[in-house]
């Protein structure tokens, strides 16, 4: 299974995301300068953490019209895995790709931690190797993760399960419906705004984002098999 | 399209310059003026005079430190760089090395706190990206007054939202530091922040000018009228005016900062560069007088090619600007091209804006017509060293006879644990540094909130332990000791964490050096600091001074702060403060005697700050270090923790707090009990051991001539503790951490009712 | 040459903490009087166009496709020739 991670300029978690394929799947992945477009040779997308152009205007906002996400748009669409981690899920709701928009934390600060989530669907090709509802440990680190939409959508994505993870206990950032992830109605891509790249190995604080890329593998595996 | 300039420039002639004496307005005297009339031959005209007083600023001179400064060890096995570059490295096996500096932005955080206090991390970020390291970690030592006033609170909250901002875009991990409150920093805060990188050892750069006729680069953002002076207002004392001066506080672009960082990073791994620095303090000025000094020769350059944000600037504002994220580099001629090819494909802004000549002059051009004609010598070899006087202070002589700790005997130990818990200076700084993205780039093993933290070294089995440390309170009553106990106790965290010490940064926070007794209690400091760094093996291998710290006549807390770097050599060494098991041993280690001056004890209980600090022998530090070392490398400690403020009383609580463990202490001592929990006596460290350990290590400990005792074992969701068989404190862990992790939150929103 | 003055704001229908930080220290400062602030951003746009009409479309254009994200946002704005 072949990874991209796209590299923006203010983009900071390429390295990280590079580092947890390599750590966790030791699957061959690659870094593409936001200019290239040509994403075919590749199976799943990571769109990494950072400040992507600085994240002036808003969150995301400029990254979106970079010529690599018309690669990242194809490959949603051929139903090839998009993984948007922080700012990289700030980019694919600014791309459209998924519902909703970013504000700031209701608190106005910045905050990084590691914070409890849920697991609120594991059927999905992120998600398979966690236990529905398991509560699990990721890194956050942002400071506009608040997550917005409205009534009529949020029942849309209640509805056909799109809520990935949601925040238990404290909600770090006031987000609609403690939402911490949200997939496509297709489940091809998923936003989050943890950082399951920062939870790969013991003495990160948690291990529990090795399941989210193994899962990924596993499900890439299983479906080439049937082709 | 370039704003349009509002005020005509005016410049005045040399002549008038001379007969009205307008050098002094940027804070250069009548001596200095005739140096310069020496030095040039003739008078100096307008931007001349400018380039000399930012040279030979404090801030970029040290002309009122130096001859202090030459006391410290910059010497050792490891060193690769001393003092003189962007900053120091050190080897750590492997074909690489570290690479750390501390410095401060004080009086720019005192104006406007959020730009103050993010252009300080931006300025240290450069120093050490422009040796060719990777930063891998930042650390931050920060002063405030009391979060009573709401002014306080304001510049606090800014200042660490600056620093949270600029760190958390650039991706550069803020892993530790430490905060301190007292009155005495109230209207001059202190931000003095730290950058420590790695590089491969052929990869490190100088910042040096070398083969006549190479071209001088500018890269970087454009440079407009911001922060012109900024140097000069930093030698100075904060005045009535200083909120006016707010022009001299440059807005930092972080965006900017990482790509300039990774361009740079590209051109040196491709080793183009012969020489590269940060334009810093004094801007374009400082950069490229350092820069031909250093090797050597001259710079020739025409100012119409500088990228500029403004119309009409002239010279004087182009050469003192302190516009932020700019770098200037010296390449051979013919890759010219090459670097053009890297900087573009991070779309940043660069021009050739002159060349490296053999005359060993700055020569600057501006509309075709040369506008400053100076030797490189006379602005940085020869710039004025000034030996100042120094009084013994009469507050040091009287506190000889005060004795605090009579008046903190009697106290009850349970009710002034709680108040200790939840004084500022001891209470958690989660509400600081859960604004700091201390985790990207995954390689944080021991996040903020430990005796030092831990950074990986990718790629091997390697660590690094890092961390701040200075107690103004303790320098204030000693400056000596003071000085001395601010490298050990630096030394001591690292070893907790399971690192050899390897070397400090250091940053001397001070007053006005032209007071003798402030200049005393700065060479005292010093003479403590050498001493320590001597005896430990650490050399100093860069920093900076912050002198002038005073409003009003009234200065800082002295607060040098020492930024230390350990080495762990294998993963298996990390080591924290946090109990990990029940029934563990608890040893204690070192001597504990009733030295309370300057401890949070006296603060808390009777706000005074009175008597001598705590003593320090470094021969024991020394042996108590290597005891510990020796003990966390053979695999035999399941937590460390340095006793500092609060003494054994604050050790035992906060290490139970992360994984929520109590422990039964038994003590026995001649001591008041409250004396002997609180007691800051030095060289003292608290492990947890396995119990088939405990032998065993006690014996090792005792083998180092370390007094070593066992107090009692991890035990339950109580802290429990007796002093001669009676009960002194028994308090749930959980009521202990409540008010730990309250008291700043609560401190920063007073009307809020949690 | 035309200058567009360009407000963005949230929609009423978002919250906005940052407003309602603001709103809390003048409350503090002793404006009681206060009963909400919103907190929106200005842009100050320069562009060429043939005419009034032609600048408005471009201008409009350039707020849905990217100055503006129609989930939370709304925005207005007013054109001044020759500026």
């Amino acid at each position: 299974m072949r990874f991209a991670v796209p590299v923006f300029p203010g983009s900071n978690c390429d390295v990280d995301c590079i580092k947890a394929v390599k750590e966790v799947l030791g699957q061959p992945v690659e870094a593409v300068w936001h200019q290239e477009s040509d994403l075919d040779r590749f199976d799943a997308v990571i769109l990494p953490g950072g400040f992507s152009y600085g994240d002036y205007l808003r969150t995301g906002a400029l990254a979106r019209f970079s010529p690599v996400m018309e690669g990242v748009q194809k490959a949603a669409e051929q139903g090839k895995l998009i993984l948007g981690i922080c700012n990289g899920f700030q980019v694919l709701l600014e791309a459209g790709l998924l519902p909703g928009a970013m504000r700031r934390n209701d608190h106005l600060q910045f905050r990084c931690s590691i914070q409890s989530l849920r697991v609120e669907n594991n059927r999905l090709p992120f998600t398979l190797d966690y236990r529905a509802g398991e509560d699990i440990r990721f890194p956050i680190a942002h400071g506009e993760g608040n997550y917005y939409c409205d009534e009529e959508t949020l029942s849309r994505l209640e509805a056909n399960g799109q809520i990935v993870f949601r925040y238990t206990g404290e909600n770090p950032n006031g987000s609609v419906a403690d939402i911490a992830g949200i997939c496509n109605e297709r489940g091809n891509v998923l936003g989050l705004m943890p950082h399951p790249e920062r939870a790969v190995l013991d003495w990160m604080g948690s291990e529990d984002g090795r399941r989210l890329f193994t899962s990924m593998l596993r499900y890439w595996e299983g479906k080439s098999d049937v082709a | 399209m370039l704003p349009e300039q509002t005020t005509t420039v005016w410049e005045p002639s040399p002549e008038k310059i001379q007969a009205e004496g307008l050098y002094r307005d940027m804070g250069m005297t009548d001596e200095e003026f005739e140096q310069v009339i020496g030095h040039l031959g003739r008078l100096p005209n307008w931007t001349e005079v400018g380039i000399y007083s930012v040279m030979w600023s404090e801030h970029c001179s040290y002309k009122n430190s130096k001859p202090l400064l030459r006391r410290f060890p910059v010497e050792g096995p490891h060193v690769l760089q001393g003092p003189g570059e962007g900053a120091g490295a050190l080897d750590i096996g492997n074909n690489q090395a570290v690479v750390f500096k501390v410095e401060s932005h004080n009086h720019p955080t005192a104006v406007e706190p959020f730009q103050g206090a993010a252009t300080g991390v931006g300025g240290i970020i450069r120093d050490v990206f422009s040796m060719g390291a990777r930063p891998v970690a930042l650390l931050n030592s920060l002063r405030f007054g009391t979060l009573d006033s709401p002014r306080v609170r304001y510049l606090f909250e800014q200042a660490v939202a600056g620093i949270a901002h600029y760190g958390n875009v650039v991706g550069i991990p803020t892993v530790g530091g430490e905060v301190e409150f007292d009155r005495r920093y109230e209207e001059n805060p202190l931000v003095n922040a730290m950058c420590v990188g790695i590089v491969d050892h052929d990869k490190l750069q100088k910042g040096v000018a070398s083969g006549i006729g190479n071209p001088v680069i500018y890269v970087g953002s454009s440079t407009g009228r911001d922060g012109i002076h900024g140097a000069t207002f930093a030698s100075e004392e904060l005045g009535e005016d200083s909120e006016e001066k707010r022009p001299a506080v440059q807005a930092g672009d972080p965006f900017m900062e990482k790509l300039l960082l990774e361009a740079c990073l590209e051109l040196v791994e491709k080793g183009i560069l012969i020489g590269i620095q940060d334009m810093g303090a004094a801007g374009l000025t400082c950069s490229s007088a350092e820069m031909a000094a250093k090797g050597g020769t001259g710079i020739e350059m025409d100012l119409d090619q500088v990228p500029q944000r403004e119309k009409g600037m002239t010279p004087y504002e182009i050469m003192l600007s302190e516009s932020q994220e700019r770098m200037l580099l010296v390449v051979e001629e013919g890759r010219q091209d090459e670097v053009r090819q890297v900087l573009d494909k991070w779309n940043l802004p660069s021009a050739v804006v002159g060349r490296v000549t053999g005359d060993g002059r700055l020569r600057l051009r501006h509309g075709g017509e040369i506008v400053a004609d100076i030797p490189v010598n006379t602005l940085v070899d020869d710039a004025p060293v000034y030996h100042r006087e120094q009084r013994e202070p009469a507050y040091y002589r009287e506190n000889a006879s005060a004795r605090p700790e009579e008046a903190l005997a009697d106290q009850n130990p349970a009710q002034v644990l709680r108040k200790v818990l939840g004084s500022l200076n001891v209470a958690s700084k989660r509400w600081v540094y859960q604004q700091y993205d201390h985790m990207v780039r995954t390689n944080t093993a021991v996040r903020p909130g430990s005796d030092a933290a831990v950074v990986m070294l990718e790629g091997t089995d390697k660590a690094l332990a890092m961390c701040t440390d200075g107690n103004g309170r303790y320098v204030y009553l000693n400056p000596r000791e003071g000085g001395a106990i601010a490298v050990a106790e630096a030394a001591r965290n690292v070893v907790c964490s399971g690192a050899r010490p390897l070397g400090i940064t250091d940053c001397l926070n001070f007053g006005n050096p032209e007071k003798p007794e402030g200049f005393w209690q700065l060479a005292q400091a010093v003479e403590g600091m050498s001493e320590a760094c001597r005896f430990l093996e650490t050399p100093v291998v860069g920093g900076n001074v912050s002198l002038y710290n005073e409003t009003r006549g009234e200065a800082i807390l002295p607060t040098p702060v020492v930024g230390m770097v350990g080495l762990i050599e294998s993963r298996e060494h990390i080591t924290t403060q946090d109990f990990r098991q029940e029934g563990d041993v608890l040893l204690l280690l070192g001597e504990t005697r009733a030295e309370l001056g300057g401890s949070v004890l006296e603060q808390v209980v009777t706000g005074e700050l009175s008597g001598r600090p705590p003593r320090l022998d470094l021969e024991k530090e020394k042996k108590l270090q290597e005891a510990v070392l020796a003990a966390i490398r053979q695999g035999k400690v399941r937590s460390a923790h340095d006793l500092s403020s609060g003494g054994l009383a604050v050790a035992l609580a906060e290490s139970g707090f992360a994984n929520g463990l109590g422990a039964e202490v038994e003590l026995d001592t001649e001591l008041a009990p409250a004396l002997f929990l609180f007691s800051e006596s030095q060289s003292r460290v608290l492990l947890s051991v396995d119990p088939q350990q405990a032998e065993a290590v006690q014996e090792l400990i005792a083998s180092h001539g370390i007094p070593c005792r066992p107090i009692g074992r991890v035990a339950g969701d109580r802290l429990q503790i007796q002093v001669n068989g009676q009960q002194v404190i028994d308090e749930t862990v959980a009521a202990l951490k409540a008010i730990w992790e309250g008291a700043l939150p609560c401190a920063m929103n007073p009307s809020s009712t949690n | 040459m035309y200058k567009a003055t360009i407000e963005v704001r949230l929609k009423p229908s978002v919250l906005d903490p940052q407003g309602n930080a603001v709103k809390g220290s003048l409350h503090t400062l002793g404006f009681e009087e206060v009963d909400s602030v919103r907190i929106g951003k200005t842009l100050e746009v320069w562009l060429k166009a043939a005419d009034e009409q032609s600048a408005e479309e471009q201008v409009e254009a350039m707020c849905k496709k990217l100055l503006a994200n129609p989930v939370i946002e709304q925005y207005s704005f007013r054109l001044e020739e020759g500026a």
